[in-house]
């Protein structure tokens, strides 16, 4: 249970931290795309929606799971980061691919070589995803220890 | 002047007479300042019979009747009768801050405290009764919220607002009450004679929550009725981003509840009490 915990902790604060990051970077820093790029409505606007109030709420939520496993020593920081590299990185997929590409929400950037930019975004989702997978692996049996 | 752009007939602007259908601004005063004083005389007088009143409620009380106040009265609200940003920002003080701060400095506990038995009693069978318990349900009280916003910036109520002084009145009273049940569902400050479990709460709250960003990028795309294209995105923004904000705090307490509810008994073995 306690492994179980630690990974969905790290994995909720992973997928508000990257959406986090996201809407200050790209958003609102580089402005790179914007709050709303297209002006007709459809599915993804709903999704995008969901979604994003998902990513709030986990953002807070996984941190006091966080707080709430430490308080019962039961914290595994490996475990935990584990969780957070696969959330990230699986909502950089799911924006990269699904967003970006499926529902055309927005683009990473308005330029002629998007590819570049396209493959770059969704490279670096996969390999957190990749590294979340085998710190999970290797994490696997971190359960708790009873002092 | 922004007034060249709209479309459709706006009372003057900054009329008192219109700010608040017909309520004069100092009867308006009047009404907020009492409910500053009634709530600090009421902190005082319970401290003498019980556990001294958290001062932090009183300055969440205070806050909460100011936000209040200034979405209807004052440079907020004279410009939302020509603005659209403004409008967003006092409605954002008006049906999200100030209901949170309201519930936060817990003024049903105080009033049972301060109440005579009898009327204290006939207080908590209101609260108790079925009327209040389908009320105070978080799905109920998401509907009305939400409800009453998505109709209200995607009919032609918006502007129909700013043509009767009793449909303003009305208007906002709604997204007040509506604010403060909603956030009575959700965080349990008060006595709640009907709790529900964090999980359904924060399903409720989660799907609120993506209602809200997806209206706020709907007025983004779509203008309401009579609003020119900038300011509803300029209004949109404020929803979205100002509607995270104070969600956050929400759900800060909603999540802080939660953590101390399963707090662990000495051992870090056991739960308290699970929900």
């Amino acid at each position: 249970m306690c492994a179980a915990r630690n990974l969905w902790s790290g994995l909720l604060f992973g997928v508000g931290a990257a959406a986090f990051v996201d809407e200050t970077v790209f958003h609102q820093l580089l402005r790179w795309h914007h709050f709303y790029d297209k002006s007709t409505t459809d599915v993804g606007l709903i999704s995008d929606g969901l979604f994003h109030a998902f990513s709030w709420f986990a953002t807070i939520g996984g941190l006091f799971i966080f707080a709430d496993l430490r308080r019962r020593s039961a914290l595994r920081l490996p475990r935990w980061w584990s969780g957070v590299l696969l959330g990230s990185g699986m909502f950089q997929l799911y924006d990269g691919t699904v967003q970006h590409k499926l529902m055309r929400l927005h683009q990473i950037r308005y330029v002629d070589n998007l590819a570049v930019y396209d493959w770059i975004w969704n490279l670096i989702a996969v390999l957190l995803i990749v590294a979340g997978l085998l710190l999970a692996y290797r994490t696997r049996k971190d359960t708790l220890h009873e002092e | 002047m922004k007034n060249d752009h709209l479309v459709h007939h706006l009372p003057a602007s900054g009329d008192p007479a219109v700010t608040l259908g017909g309520f004069s601004q100092p009867l308006l005063a009047l009404l907020f300042a009492t409910a500053i004083i009634l709530y600090i005389v009421a902190a005082k007088q319970t401290g003498r019979h019980y556990r001294r009143w958290p001062v932090s409620r009183v300055i969440y009380w205070i806050a909460g009747v100011l936000f209040a106040w200034l979405s209807v009265a004052g440079p907020v609200a004279d410009r939302a009768h020509t603005d659209f940003t403004a409008h967003m920002v006092g409605h954002l003080f008006l049906g999200m801050l100030s209901p949170l701060l309201l519930v936060l400095a817990a003024p049903m506990t105080l009033m049972l405290r301060t109440l005579p038995t009898e009327a204290a009693r006939r207080l908590t069978r209101l609260l108790k009764c079925r009327f209040s318990r389908l009320m105070t349900h978080p799905v109920t009280a998401a509907i009305l919220n939400l409800g009453g916003l998505w109709l209200l910036y995607t009919s032609d109520l918006y502007s129909l607002m700013h043509t009767y002084p009793s449909l303003y009145l009305l208007i906002h009273f709604h997204v007040f009450a509506a604010g403060y049940v909603f956030t009575v569902s959700m965080l349990y400050v008060d006595p709640s004679p009907h709790p529900h479990s964090y999980q359904l709460r924060s399903a409720v709250l989660l799907v609120f929550l993506a209602g809200h960003a997806i209206l706020s990028k709907f007025i983004y795309a779509h203008p309401p009725a009579g609003v020119p294209a900038e300011q509803a995105q300029a209004g949109g923004l404020v929803m979205y981003y100002g509607g995270d904000a104070i969600d956050a705090i929400l759900i800060f307490f909603l999540c802080l509840q939660w953590y101390r509810s399963v707090r662990p008994r000495q051992k870090g073995g056991r739960k308290l009490r699970q929900s």
